[in-house]
């Protein structure tokens, strides 16, 4: 057990710093996935170009795939380094990077690789994954939205909705239902769409944070090519399989600071003075509550470098990805609401201009509900961990041997 | 970076694992927590003592296998796991470190080979009164090397050999070695929550006190064993904690309710799912700390309180909710629960509660963003 670099990664650190210190873009505001303006997304464009071009986008992927022929650990560390400075404008290729790309590669033929892995790499392309439904959230499976085949092509109708970047995307991958005479996760089929298509409209949905960073997308006749299928036909549960899979591979082993928001919290509480004259974070309450959260945010920072280790030793590490979010999204309303109630009346400000610590503790309080819904809510996480990890039976399923069209259905 | 055991070290804790299996079933722990039980498994001190594991991590020369506190950190998880009721926390963790830490060439000598062969039982006297250890709160002095006073609770204090006593002398607090089987020393063994181990009220009258360390530097010695303690310490909860989370998900599976496993309803899957990451994150923070006692890193302290903080809300949430999830069984003296609930208490307690851990955490945190 050794938590210092070996000197080939203090080697690695010390040239990834330095290319950093020499090109990576200063003083850039982000933005939350898919709340990108023009100019932010041109800036992370030009930024996952320079990566590319230096072999630092896709650490892990092979050179001839456009990536760097590295190590977990080696895109790990980058992470890491790209984030002391300040860098995080990987946001939106991190869909596609992430999940959609993984799925084309696992199951296009190499004409359709070669013609979209590289431009996703370079950040040329930007991809979104359309999946969930009005009727199919946590349900993915549910879907509605119906392919129907003509000659060589199919026609799809129906609506996706939560799709981050829809409005931004170049591609995206596509669930739909080809059989519904199937049952619920035996009808279904995967294609890659062009977002520019005929009959695809993106409705930007106005979130209660008062971001538009997801959309409905809505489709109408739209033509796709069978040659655009990923997989085989009514296979693409199987596929969508693939996609989560690679979500949750993605989000884990992600750097991350000592101590994390733990450590601002503490600061604002060292700034504002209580009713007995000392700053509050002499507070006993207070101290522990900041205790609390930092021991849960390094006990996330460990437990990401030991999948780390398992991920280097050729090992398969656990699906703590699930405890990660879980961990993260309720933590993460929890202390923010500790730090605004802290503030007393001055808490409910969002200016900024007046607002302490420029919001930040504010904009986590309106963002946490998004937090524990978006990529499995809190209760399909439990579900997961239950399931999966500890072999716990699953959840009792009506609807598991109707065919799909004959399920019943609520609003 | 590499954040796992080697394969030695696993190798080492598979063992110790079959071993306690075999030597020190949750029937025989249930046995000692008998009224009138003496609180300890003599035959199984003796033969923790024979494979050479009171000495894992003392050094050759003292006649230990020098292996390192990675080593120990894997056999004191398996002790966790297995409630053991022996005197190895006060003995290992806090005496020897004492002693290795702060003992003169003569002091390791004399302490540290018995030790090893299991002859001499260790315990830690500080506590005098309700609330954390303060100046203020000492009572217990030393002068002209005669230390009179009353310590309560004394883990481990009716049986061990020598005690490391926390008293002023000239007002400064300071540590001391006392030979509990010396004159001037009456021990009453107390009830405890946690029947499975010993504790004493000692009180001592002109008993013969030695000077462990400066004078003066009692209380910060006191800090540097909890230190070293608590990781280890964190390594037996976070044992204690798995096995209540491999106990309830076997009952879940086993139980039938309402025509169907209960491990199959989500009001009790969800809480296996909490249990399971309230451990994963005090594995995380415990193998922080592992790495820092081990490699002696100046982080220590603040992994210690991690370690001591994250795996005493683990094992409290794993050994309560494992009552829970067993129902009416679960509140029974013949399951196996309890030994887990009482022990969750004893550890959480022994070394400072989380309480004062989080205020030590905050305090050197502050420092960090002062500097």
């Amino acid at each position: 057990m050794d938590f210092n670099d070996t000197p080939e990664e203090a080697e690695y650190r010390a040239k990834v710093r330095e290319w950093l210190e020499a090109n990576a873009p200063r003083g850039l505001k982000g933005a939350s996935l898919g709340d990108e303006d023009d100019s932010q997304l041109e800036a992370a464009k030009a930024w996952q170009a320079k990566k590319a071009a230096a072999g630092y986008a896709q650490i892990r992927w092979p050179k001839e795939w456009g990536g760097g022929g590295g190590t977990t650990i080696q895109s790990v560390i980058f992470g890491q380094e790209e984030s002391k400075l300040g860098v995080h404008m990987g946001g939106p290729f991190a869909i596609g990077l992430g999940m959609c790309l993984p799925t084309v590669m696992a199951t296009a033929d190499e004409e359709t690789k070669k013609r979209f892995v590289g431009p996703a790499v370079r950040g040329e392309e930007i991809w979104c994954q359309l999946f969930s439904e009005p009727a199919g959230g946590s349900d993915v499976a549910a879907i509605r939205t119906r392919a129907v085949r003509d000659g060589d092509e199919w026609v799809i109708n129906g609506q996706k909705i939560w799709t981050s970047g829809a409005h931004y995307a170049d591609f995206g991958i596509l669930l739909v239902r080809t059989d519904p005479d199937a049952v619920k996760h035996k009808g279904l089929t995967m294609f890659w769409v062009d977002m520019k298509s005929p009959g695809i409209e993106c409705k930007p949905i106005h979130q209660m944070s008062g971001a538009r960073g997801f959309n409905e997308v809505f489709f109408t006749d739209v033509r796709v090519k069978d040659s655009q299928r990923l997989g085989a036909l009514n296979d693409g549960w199987k596929v969508s399989i693939i996609t989560l899979m690679n979500e949750r591979a993605s989000v884990s082993g992600s750097g991350g600071s000592r101590g994390g928001i733990a450590m601002s919290a503490l600061r604002l509480a060292q700034r504002i003075e209580g009713e007995d004259g000392q700053p509050l974070s002499k507070d006993s309450a207070v101290r522990e509550k900041i205790a609390d959260w930092y021991v849960k945010s390094e006990g996330l920072r460990f437990t990401g470098l030991r999948s780390l280790t398992a991920l280097s030793q050729g090992k398969t590490p656990r699906p703590e990805a699930s405890v990660s979010k879980l961990v993260q999204a309720a933590g993460a309303q929890n202390i923010a609401n500790e730090m605004i109630e802290l503030q007393d009346q001055y808490g409910i400000l969002l200016d900024e201009e007046f607002a302490s610590a420029d919001g930040q503790f504010q904009n986590m309080v309106m963002g946490a509900p998004g937090m524990r819904i978006a990529g499995g809510t809190d209760e399909i996480l439990r579900n997961i961990i239950a399931e999966r990890v500890l072999g716990m039976p699953g959840d009792i399923r009506v609807d598991k041997d109707l065919p799909f069209k004959d399920l019943p259905t609520g609003r | 970076m590499n954040f796992e055991f080697s394969e030695e070290q696993l190798a080492l804790k598979d063992e110790v694992r079959k071993f306690l299996a075999a030597k020190c079933p949750p029937d025989s722990v249930r046995a000692l927590m008998a009224e009138g039980s003496p609180g300890i498994d003599r035959a199984l001190w003796a033969q923790i003592a024979e494979q050479g594991w009171l000495g894992a991590a003392i050094p050759e020369e003292y006649g230990g296998l020098g292996l390192g506190y990675l080593e120990l950190c894997c056999i004191s998880e398996e002790l966790g796991r297995a409630v053991a009721p022996i005197p190895f926390a006060s003995t290992v963790y806090f005496f020897a470190e004492a002693i290795l830490r702060a003992g003169s060439d003569a002091q390791k000598a004399v302490c540290l080979p018995k030790i090893v062969a299991g002859e001499l039982i260790g315990a830690m006297a500080s506590s005098e009164q309700p609330g954390p250890i303060s100046v203020a709160k000492i009572n217990a002095e030393v002068s002209g090397g005669k230390l009179n006073g009353t310590k309560l609770p004394v883990t481990d204090g009716s049986h061990a050999d020598t005690a490391i006593v926390l008293a002023k002398e000239g007002g400064t607090p300071t540590q001391y070695l006392v030979d509990l089987n010396g004159p001037g020393v009456t021990r009453t063994a107390i009830e405890t929550l946690d029947r499975s181990r010993d504790a004493a009220r000692i009180e001592f009258n002109d008993a013969p006190a030695e000077r462990l360390g400066g004078v003066g530097e009692g209380l910060a010695l006191f800090e540097a064993i909890n230190d070293r303690a608590a990781v280890l310490l964190a390594f037996e909860q976070l044992g204690g904690a798995d096995m209540c989370l491999e106990m309830a998900k076997a009952y879940a599976l086993d139980r039938y309710a309402f025509g169907r496993q209960i491990g199959a309803y989500q009001a009790i899957k969800h809480r296996l799912a909490d249990m399971y990451t309230g451990n994963v994150l005090a594995r995380g923070n415990a193998y922080y700390g592992a790495w820092a006692l081990n490699s002696d890193a100046p982080e220590l302290p603040v992994a210690a309180a991690g370690a001591r903080i994250s795996a005493s809300e683990a094992y409290w949430f794993a050994s309560k909710e494992n009552i829970q999830i067993h129902g009416g069984m679960g509140y029974t003296w013949e399951v196996d629960c309890h030994l887990h609930y009482r022990r969750s208490r004893q550890l959480s307690l022994v070394a400072g509660s989380p309480r004062v851990w989080k205020n030590r955490l905050v305090t050197m945190l502050e420092k960090r963003n002062a500097a």
